[in-house]
Order: structure tokens, then C-alpha cells, then sequence
């Protein structure tokens, strides 16, 4: 009984179908526990939480060089960036939009830098309908977040907030567009 | 000082357990306080449910988010530890045939919890702390929301403290014999774990509050997030915990459950103790700031161990309640579960929690908090579908079974419309699961957490999600039918309370029929071997090994999913 205190010589081994569960379990918490390294070495996805201290003015500034160096339109007031293949992207999310859109090629790796210049933000990646691609990275203030990121697919993907940042989070959205 | 008499104590007319005055007083407040809040957290919960159905959309913006709020702390703080106090001083006093220890920490605990509900609550409500139950800083609430929170962890403190108190006055004065009960063992296990996550969370909160009231610069983001979690999570682990315990003793007043190998249960309770910490950085798997491999390490808390944990009880549980079931007589592989008292609600919440938390909560529990594939998860509404099978179709509906039972054990009042409370369970665990399906799936199509739409009507560049749209309209029947199972739950408790009939003097009436009922007594009564001959738990193994099956589809699906996503490190 569970209510009652248990007279000492309770300390004894389990045998039976409840040793067989406990084996069983055991090497089912191994097979998880190795799961992650290997897909760390194995894996294309993983998220090494690489970051830089950053004060939000100061990349605030680099985001400017970046969308001057490299506006190539301007969709709904907001300019659209190539960034340079192989090299730095930078993407800021602010109450409430994400600044500016970025065009990439599929294929190619870029260092995408993600950062806040007020609250805290979700970085969430939209595929379309079917497409079954959807990625979520966290966006703090004073953070630097470092991405190596590779499109595999090409199109228009949203890119949408999904940490409550205040009134205005429903509507915060950004793009990505990938070229072949 | 532990020893009870006449004048401080009563003996219970239906299990013969003398109970301590002072602590009956008390359960009965703190589950009074319980109740009311959760009634908050219900309201709450159509007005969200029928937001997040499109075709209703009921709140705008600010008022879904404000309910949001609410929701979040009222029933995932508030009625949650309410409840827990209550249980607190029932196993360290009443099932250790022990006197409260303490009138000033108990009178503490229960006057600072009150006060820091009431100041959270009038926050919320008038709209000076619209910033959810996380408060990520720097989005800033109003001073009292954090002061209340501070309040609120002292008083739960106080409450912990007394209940250590109340264990070592019942072994100085040698109050029972042998070693403390199992419910007591997980309700100490939760005890345990809840004096470190109050800890964390004054570390994350008192700067927090000293910043709200302009002594201090605003705390920096990364950190807060970690220490916060630190009380978020465990915090959780708690009602894991005390939930267990919970189903223990249910399993116990319902049929005469007897776990085979009780060294085998307490292991697996010192297993949450020691690893289940490590939790808190599920919340932080995508965050910037903290490596690969101390990701990895914490969130398999240590290789999995407090996985396994919960993979023990989901054995000892259900194998405890077949066991006394056979020992009754009702053998076959499944012929004891076919004969149980599915109409008492106290065993219905019994299983119904069981089921939904092993096989909803846990298997996704395990898989979006895996490292690598919560880049896939995070703050989609695959997280409160995750959540809502641990700790509304777990923790809560364990807690209600518990309430049917210590109604008539405690307040001694009998429950009326008995038709209406036998099936509580089932429409309360049915709407569960229908709306945590719903979530899961439409947060697999990426479909935020915490979102008011999913068509972005206002935004600068259009998004479109309604591809979720029947998901998300399962999202609101779910929400709405398990809505009304808890608001049946609340009407019927209070009923029973104000308004049920005494059962002062007599046994309480049984939910069970008079032959069940006496072969449960007859086991309770008589000390019996529960790995004896004939008693083998064959139908606990096969559900156990489907458990396992449905748990491995689940994750390597997962994986599969995830290597279809772009290539990030």
C-alpha cells in the first residue's frame, strides 16, 4: 500500500517483467542520449548557439552597410538585400517587423547574424503549404546570433515572430526570398 | 509535539487515519484557493479556445494576449500549487498519523501565497503586466507582477519548509514505524525540487523587480531566460512529481493498488531529484549563447536518466493497480483493466491522467525538447500541445480525482449529481486530447505559440498559415469540451462543498458498487505479497511495450522531418 509506512526489507532488487521494463528502458534512454551527437556530427541541422556581445546601435549600423552595399529593390517600403554568396547576412528583428528582406541563392552557405534592437524575438522560418519547412531560433538583444545557414529550396518564405514582443507581434513578418 | 490527541485530531469515519485539525484546516483552504483560481484559468480558457478557432476569432489582439496571461498563471502557477500545499500537509501530517509542526510557517504560507495571487491577478487584470507568465525581459511589467511573484515563491517556501519540519517532528517522536509512505516519498521528492526552483527563481526575479522600480539597469535577456527557466521548468517537475504521487495514492482508495517494489518507485523519485533540473534548457535549445555540447548534456538531463524515471512509474503504476486487481480475481491479459471501477471518477482521472501523460505528454515531451530537432518545434503550438497532455490532461485531472476524494474525506461533504462527476473525467481528458492533437499538427505546419491568427490581416508583408485552418478549428472544439469538463468539475466541487450533504459520523459514500467496493476494503485491510503467485502484470508489459513502440515512431519521424529543413549550425 502507498499510504502506509513499509516495515524495513523494503530495499530489495526488482526481478520479473518489472527488471525485463527497467532493462528495456534503459537502453531506450541510451539509444536518445546517443541520437543527439551523432546528429551533431552526422546531421545537417543543429543549432551551436554561436553568438557575439553586440550593442544594439552598433548593429544597427552594420545592418545599414549591409542594405547599402547591397539593395537591389525596395517591396512594400522595405529594401530588399542580395547578400554577397558565401559570405554575411544580417537581419534584424524589431518591434514590429523583420529589417530588411534578404535574397539568397539556393545552395550556397551564408553566416546569417540575428539580433534585436528592442525585445526579445522568435526568429520563425515559413515554408509554403506542403512544403513542410519550418525553422525557429530565439533573437535576444545584445546578442549577435550567428546562423550558417544553407537554402535547399528556392522561393518566397515568411519569416513571421513567434516570441510575444507586446502589442504588434501578430503582425511582425519579414521574406526571404532564394533564387535558383 | 507530533503526537495526536483527542483535542487536536479526528478519526477519519472511512480509513480509521486520525487527522490533524490544524492541517485539515488548512487543505481545506488552500484547496478552496486552488479551486478559485482554476475557475480564473477557465474562463480564460474559452475566451482563448474560441479566439484561436478561426471561424470565431473571438478576442482582439490585446484582450487574447492579456487572456493569455491569465490563463497561463492561474493554472500553471496558482491552482497547480495551491493544490500541491494542500497535498503537502496531508502527507506530512495525516498519513503519518502526525500534528502540523508549525502554525506560523503554515499561517506564512498560505497569507503570502494569497496576497502574491491577488497582486499578480489584479496586475494582469488591469492591464499593467500584458507581458505573459514569462515577463521576458525587457518587455517590463508594472512593480507589483514581480513583487506578487516574490510573495507567492516566499510563501511556497514556507509551505515546503513546514512540511520538512512536520517529517522530521513524525520520525523524532516515532510517529509510524518503518519508513515514511510512498505518497509521502513523492510528495518529499516534490518538496525537494521545489526549494531549488524557488531559488532560481528569486535569483531571476528580484533584480527583475529592483529594475521595475528603477534601482537597477534592465537584466540581460540570455541570462534572465536561463535563470527563469530554472523555476519555469522545474517548477513543472513539481507537479510531475506530486502527480505521481498522486497516482499512487488514488490507485491506492480506488482499488487497492500495491506497487510490486516499492525500492524500485523511490529510485525513480530520486531520479527527478538529482537529474530533472537539467531540464530548463529545453526552453533555450535554439538560443544564441550556449554551445552544442552543453545543450546536449542538459537536455538529456544527464543521459536521460529522469526520462527513465517517468518510464519506471509508467510501469510500477499501472502494474500496481493489476496486481491487486488480479489478486481480486479479475485475471486475463486485459481482464483486470475491463473490470476496474471506470465509474469512479477518482480512478477514471486515475488512468485517463495516466494514459495522456505517458502517451501524449511524455513521447513529445522527450522529442521536442531533443536538441537538434526543436529547431523544428520552438514556440510553435506544438509546445502547448505538448504541455497540455503533462499538465492539464496529467497533472490537473489527477488533481480533480484527487478532489473526489478529499471532498468527501476532508470537508466531509458528499458530492451531488454523482451521474455528471463519473463522466467528468472523460469529457475533460476527451477535450484535452482532441485540442493537443490539434495543436501538435498545426504546430508541425509552423504555427506559432501564443499567436492571436494565423492570416496576419495588419502585417507589412503578407503571411498566410490558414493551411492550419482545420487544426486549428480541433484547437477550439478540444479547448471549448475540455473547458466545460473543468467548468463541470468547479460547479460540482463547489456544490458539493457549500451545499453537499454531511457525512459526519459514517464512511463516505463509495463511487463504487457495494461488491467492488468491499473487495477493495478486504485488500486494503490484509497484507498481501503483490508479486505473488498468479500475479503477474503481463497486461501492464504489453502496454508498456506499445508505449515504446509509439514512442520510437514518434521520434525518428521527428529526425526525418528535421533533416528535410535547410542546413543551419
Amino acid at each position: 500500500m502507498s499510504i502506509f509506512a513499509v516495515p524495513a526489507g523494503w530495499l530489495k532488487a526488482p526481478h520479473g517483467a518489472e527488471r525485463t521494463w527497467l532493462a528495456i528502458a534503459l537502453l531506450w534512454c541510451l539509444v536518445l542520449s546517443v541520437m543527439m551527437p551523432y546528429w551533431h556530427l552526422k546531421g545537417k541541422q543543429t543549432s551551436s548557439g554561436e553568438a557575439y556581445d553586440v550593442e544594439p546601435g552598433e548593429f544597427n549600423a552594420r545592418v545599414e552597410k549591409f542594405v547599402r552595399d547591397g539593395k537591389v529593390d525596395v517591396r512594400n517600403g522595405i529594401p530588399v538585400v542580395e547578400a554577397p554568396p558565401g559570405g554575411h547576412a544580417y537581419l534584424i528583428g524589431r518591434s514590429w517587423t523583420w529589417y530588411p528582406i534578404l535574397k539568397l541563392k539556393k545552395g550556397v552557405e551564408y553566416k546569417l547574424h540575428v539580433s534585436s534592437l528592442d525585445f526579445q524575438h522568435g526568429f520563425s522560418l515559413q515554408g509554403k503549404a506542403g512544403q513542410g519547412l519550418n525553422m525557429n531560433f530565439s533573437v535576444l538583444p545584445g546578442y549577435d546570433h550567428v546562423l550558417t545557414i544553407t537554402p535547399t529550396s528556392a522561393g518566397e518564405f515568411n519569416i513571421i515572430c513567434n516570441e510575444f514582443c507586446g502589442m504588434g507581434h501578430e503582425k511582425m513578418t519579414g521574406l526571404i526570398v532564394v533564387e535558383e | 509535539m507530533g503526537i495526536l490527541t483527542s483535542d487536536n485530531s479526528r478519526v477519519c469515519d472511512t480509513t480509521g487515519l486520525k487527522v490533524c485539525l490544524q492541517s485539515e484546516m488548512l487543505i481545506k483552504l488552500n484547496a478552496v484557493v486552488a479551486v478559485v483560481c482554476l475557475l480564473i484559468g477557465v474562463l480564460a480558457a474559452f475566451g482563448l479556445a474560441l479566439t484561436r478557432w478561426e471561424t470565431i476569432g473571438l478576442l482582439d489582439p490585446l484582450m487574447y494576449y492579456r487572456f493569455t496571461t491569465v490563463h497561463g498563471l492561474n493554472m500553471l502557477i496558482f491552482w497547480i500549487l495551491f493544490m500541491e500545499m494542500a497535498i503537502l500537509y496531508f502527507a506530512g501530517t495525516v498519513l503519518l498519523n502526525n500534528r502540523n509542526a508549525s502554525s506560523l510557517l503554515s499561517w506564512g504560507q498560505f497569507g503570502l501565497m494569497l496576497i502574491g495571487m491577488g497582486m499578480v491577478n489584479y496586475s494582469v487584470f488591469t492591464g499593467r503586466a500584458d507581458v505573459m507568465m514569462t515577463s521576458y525581459v525587457p518587455l517590463r511589467a508594472e512593480h507589483e507582477f514581480y513583487l506578487g511573484t516574490i510573495l507567492f515563491a516566499v510563501g511556497a517556501l514556507l509551505g515546503t519548509t513546514n512540511f520538512f519540519a512536520n517529517l522530521y517532528v513524525a520520525k523524532r517522536d516515532k510517529t509510524y514505524k518503518g519508513s515514511i509512505p510512498l505518497v509521502v516519498f513523492g510528495a518529499l521528492a516534490a518538496a525537494i525540487i521545489a526549494v531549488f526552483t524557488i531559488l532560481h527563481g528569486a535569483v531571476a526575479l528580484v533584480p527583475t523587480w529592483l529594475w521595475s522600480i528603477g534601482m537597477m539597469e534592465a537584466p540581460d535577456a540570455g541570462w534572465y531566460r536561463l535563470l527563469w527557466w530554472g523555476l519555469g521548468h522545474p517548477s513543472q517537475q513539481i507537479n510531475v512529481c506530486a502527480m505521481v504521487a498522486v497516482w499512487y495514492l488514488l490507485g491506492t482508495l480506488t482499488v487497492g493498488a500495491k506497487p510490486l517494489n516499492q525500492a524500485v518507485c523511490r529510485t525513480a523519485f530520486l531520479l527527478y531529484i538529482l537529474f530533472i533540473n537539467r531540464a530548463s534548457e529545453h526552453h533555450l535549445l535554439v538560443d544564441p549563447g550556449l554551445s552544442a555540447e552543453h545543450k546536449m548534456w542538459n537536455t538529456s538531463y544527464a543521459l536521460y536518466l529522469a526520462v527513465l524515471a517517468s518510464m519506471i512509474h509508467g510501469f510500477t503504476v499501472p502494474a500496481s493497480l493489476e496486481v491487486a486487481q488480479r489478486k481480486k480475481g479479475h485475471g486475463g491479459l486485459f481482464g483486470w483493466l475491463a473490470k476496474a471501477p471506470w465509474g469512479d471518477p477518482g480512478f477514471a482521472a486515475l488512468f485517463v491522467s495516466l494514459v495522456i501523460f505517458g502517451f501524449g505528454g511524455g513521447i513529445t515531451g522527450v522529442t521536442l525538447g531533443t536538441h537538434q530537432i526543436n529547431i523544428v518545434a520552438h514556440n510553435t503550438l506544438r509546445i502547448p500541445g505538448h504541455f497540455h497532455m503533462t499538465v492539464a490532461g496529467g497533472t490537473s485531472l489527477a488533481f480533480m480525482g484527487l478532489a473526489y476524494y478529499v471532498v468527501p474525506l476532508i470537508f466531509r461533504k458528499e458530492y451531488s449529481f454523482r451521474g455528471l462527476a463519473r463522466i467528468q473525467p472523460y469529457i475533460f481528458g476527451l477535450g484535452i486530447s482532441i485540442m493537443a492533437i490539434g495543436m501538435t499538427l498545426a504546430g508541425s505546419l509552423g504555427v506559432p505559440r501564443r499567436h492571436p491568427d494565423i492570416d496576419f490581416t495588419d502585417a507589412a508583408i503578407k503571411a498566410d498559415l490558414s493551411a492550419a485552418s482545420p487544426f486549428m478549428a480541433l484547437v477550439g472544439i478540444g479547448g471549448f469540451i475540455a473547458a466545460t469538463g473543468a467548468l463541470i468539475f468547479i460547479l460540482l466541487t463547489v456544490h458539493a462543498v457549500f451545499l453537499g450533504a454531511s457525512n459526519k459520523g459514517r464512511a463516505m459514500t463509495s463511487w463504487q458498487k457495494p461488491e467492488q467496493d468491499k473487495l477493495t476494503r478486504d485488500l486494503m485491510s490484509t497484507n498481501w505479497n503483490p508479486e505473488g503467485a498468479g500475479l503477474k502484470p503481463s497486461g501492464t508489459s504489453v502496454l508498456t511495450l506499445l508505449l515504446l513502440a509509439a514512442f520510437a515512431i514518434y521520434y525518428f519521424a521527428n529526425w526525418k522531418a528535421l533533416a528535410d529543413v535547410w542546413h543551419v549550425s
